[in-house]
């Protein structure tokens, strides 16, 4: 990580900036979604953007989620490197026919002879208090489908480079940000003003450490580096947090690397545990490291229901740095 | 030298721009109209000795709005098809030869066998492809108007899309951005009475599907389907239209797939009589007899170019049966790009 800028940015400014610098570099990229232009998009990611380049690229919508995907997509295809925002990844399910039959398919059902250079920003996760259909962590089921790439940034300056990789990527990213370290102070990072990229499918070792491994992805990387804090000031516990960042492609050298190390692995997701993403990271390992572990694997995941809306009943269901922690110390016993 | 009126019909003065084009132009038009029959002609043949893995939706009784529509367009216009998408890859300018691979899953194909019939795309001639999900490709189609509109290219999009389609959200929400940004797109709504086995007396209580301009604020017409020189002339009349920034239009073009709808259906949703009418009204038929009465052609034309057609067809055939398939080793090629 590049640490000779002091300058200092939140996620939300990380992720404009990189598309401001995009736009103002390739007349090809624009931004289509609702509530984009004099709004500023629902979380203000898209702030002042409508101000610098218009209308024309700033292309506010009606409220249509297939139509902007399908839009988007087709619009990539012809020579456009859009970015298109749907407000919360709840709302990608509207769009799914054009996510996964289409966006996702076309370079393969034409033979390679179609392009389609799209990202799909959107806000996921809880602890908002939002409910059950604006809170969710959708990632797996578009991690699944082939032809996609899928993208969780945890903080500013990987928001940034993620992103710009992203927009250059050929293919169609599904890029989730988390909506708790949108403006949040607490999470900001030293983000370089120059342009960089971070390519796609390299982890990050958030936090080096020699004891367990913690993989993790986005808000929870987070939680994560705040419980193996907690861990090695109270119990002198040395804790590896590894940052995937990208789940699509999985950089799963930088999970067994660190297995070697420690032995021990525990996997952290904000979803549902049942058909979440961590376990393909887990399946992975026992395919290709178990001969490296000396405990078994631990998911610390969201419970199996919708997340609800009572502030005790969604931090029951959403993991948070107290049952990491508990986690942690169960697998090493 | 102000052009003759084809149609004066609710407001919409069709000048007649079939009539000035060379006699070469129009038995193009005729020859692309036998590609397609004799295509499909062969295409059947391959279902019936089981050598399509898969299924294909045949255009026989069709051919008329492929070609009329997209002879009314220039050659690097965009379209986008559908399931039942070889009439419109044919009238685009497709390699016979490369399409007939690509149906039977050969790596000659224009997906390395990867698309089979329903995901046909020749990119290169404008052909942003066929596709297997009824209506996906309204929302392409509008993305590709946005990239002509945003690039100033002066390119359009013709979207093709059956009568099914037009039921789906995708045809709501696509359209009314198309209307509002002003985008060059010609929704064309091929009528061909079933959505498989539905009827479109059972899927609409609207007599027209031109109707529902009324709902986005635009202009549309319904049209002949099987009458090749009304499709070129309506078609001609609305690109220019929508070239010069006046934003989309929906046209429904009436006409009628002769086949079943893929290669399992017993058509139990329809009768004899009804298929014979519309076999009557033979678009290939209606156009030659046009084209020998104005004496573009003789009979014998006619009859030279359809053997020629013919060929032309068996040639491609041959070159799909003995192409090689694909290497199971290239299964997981071009996920990316």
């Amino acid at each position: 990580m590049l640490k000779n800028n002091a300058r200092q940015l939140t996620y939300l400014e990380a992720l404009r900036e990189a598309m401001q610098q995009k736009m103002r570099a390739d007349n090809d990229v624009y931004l289509i979604g609702e509530d984009i232009a004099e709004y500023g998009g629902a979380f203000g990611v898209t702030v002042g953007m409508l101000e610098e380049f218009g209308s024309e690229r700033i292309r506010n919508t009606p409220i249509s989620e297939e139509a902007i995907i399908g839009i988007a997509a087709g619009s990539a295809i012809t020579g456009m490197r859009p970015i298109a925002e749907i407000m919360f990844s709840d709302f990608i399910t509207i769009a799914m026919d054009q996510i996964a039959n289409q966006a996702a398919k076309i370079c393969y059902m034409f033979g390679g002879k179609a392009r389609v250079p799209m990202v799909i920003r959107t806000a996921g996760g809880g602890g908002t208090g939002a409910a059950a259909q604006h809170s969710q962590s959708l990632e797996a089921i578009v991690a699944h489908i082939p032809g996609l790439k899928v993208v969780m940034p945890s903080c500013p300056y990987d928001a940034k480079g993620l992103l710009i990789s992203s927009i250059n990527d050929d293919n169609p990213v599904i890029f989730i940000e988390h909506k708790l370290l949108y403006k949040n102070k607490k999470y900001t990072n030293s983000v370089p003003e120059e342009m960089y990229e971070i390519p796609l499918g390299k982890g990050d070792i958030k936090k080096g450490g020699s004891d367990i491994s913690i993989v993790a992805t986005s808000y929870m990387v987070q939680k994560s580096l705040e419980a193996a804090e907690k861990l090695s000031l109270e119990k002198g516990i040395d804790c590896e947090v590894v940052d995937i960042r990208t789940l699509k492609p999985l950089d799963i050298d930088i999970i067994l690397n660190s297995i070697k190390k420690t032995g021990k692995l525990i996997c952290v997701e904000e979803a549902p545990v049942f058909g979440g993403f961590m376990g393909e990271v887990v399946a992975q390992v026992s395919e290709k490291g178990f001969d490296w572990l000396d405990a078994p694997i631990k998911r610390v995941a969201g419970r199996n229901c919708p997340v609800p809306y009572s502030l005790v009943l969604e931090q029951e269901m959403i993991p948070g740095v107290e049952r990491i922690e508990k986690g942690i110390l169960d697998l090493l016993g | 030298m102000s052009k003759k009126l084809y149609k004066d019909v609710n407001g919409y003065k069709i000048e007649d721009r079939f009539t000035g084009l060379s006699n070469d132009l129009k038995i193009e038009m005729l020859r692309k109209m036998y590609e397609i029959r004799h295509f499909e002609n062969e295409a059947e043949q391959f279902i019936i000795r089981g050598m399509i893995h898969g299924t294909c939706h045949l255009y026989t009784g069709e051919e008329a709005t492929a070609v009329g529509a997209i002879c009314a367009i220039q050659s690097d216009d965009y379209i986008t098809s559908t399931h039942r998408g070889h009439g419109h890859c044919i009238a685009k300018g497709a390699d016979l030869n490369i399409m007939m691979a690509e149906l039977l899953g050969k790596k000659t194909g224009y997906s390395k066998g990867k698309g089979g019939s329903m995901h046909i795309a020749d990119v290169r001639s404008g052909n942003l492809g066929a596709n297997g999900v009824v209506g996906g490709s309204i929302g392409i189609a509008t993305g590709g108007a946005l990239t002509c509109k945003m690039k100033k290219n002066g390119k359009i999009v013709v979207c093709f899309f059956g009568d099914g389609a037009a039921n789906q959200g995708i045809f709501h929400s696509s359209i009314n951005i198309a209307s509002i940004w002003d985008l060059p797109v010609v929704y064309l709504c091929e009528n061909n009475v079933y959505g498989m086995s539905t009827s479109v007396k059972e899927a609409f209580n609207i007599k027209r599907i031109s109707d529902r301009k009324y709902a986005y604020g635009i202009e549309g017409l319904t049209i002949d389907g099987n009458d090749l020189i009304e499709v070129f002339n309506t078609i001609s009349y609305f690109a220019g239209r929508c070239r010069t920034g006046k934003g989309p239009v929906l046209v429904e073009s009436l006409t009628y797939r002769w086949s079943g709808h893929s290669k399992s259906d017993a058509q139990v949703y329809r009768t004899r009589e009804e298929i014979k009418e519309w076999k009557e009204r033979d678009p290939i038929k209606r156009y030659r007899e046009i084209l020998i009465s104005r004496k573009i052609i003789t009979e014998k034309d006619d009859s030279d170019l359809e053997k020629e057609v013919m060929n032309k067809i068996q040639k491609a055939s041959e070159f799909a049966r003995e192409s090689p398939f694909p290497d199971p080793s290239e299964v997981e090629d071009d996920v990316y790009a």
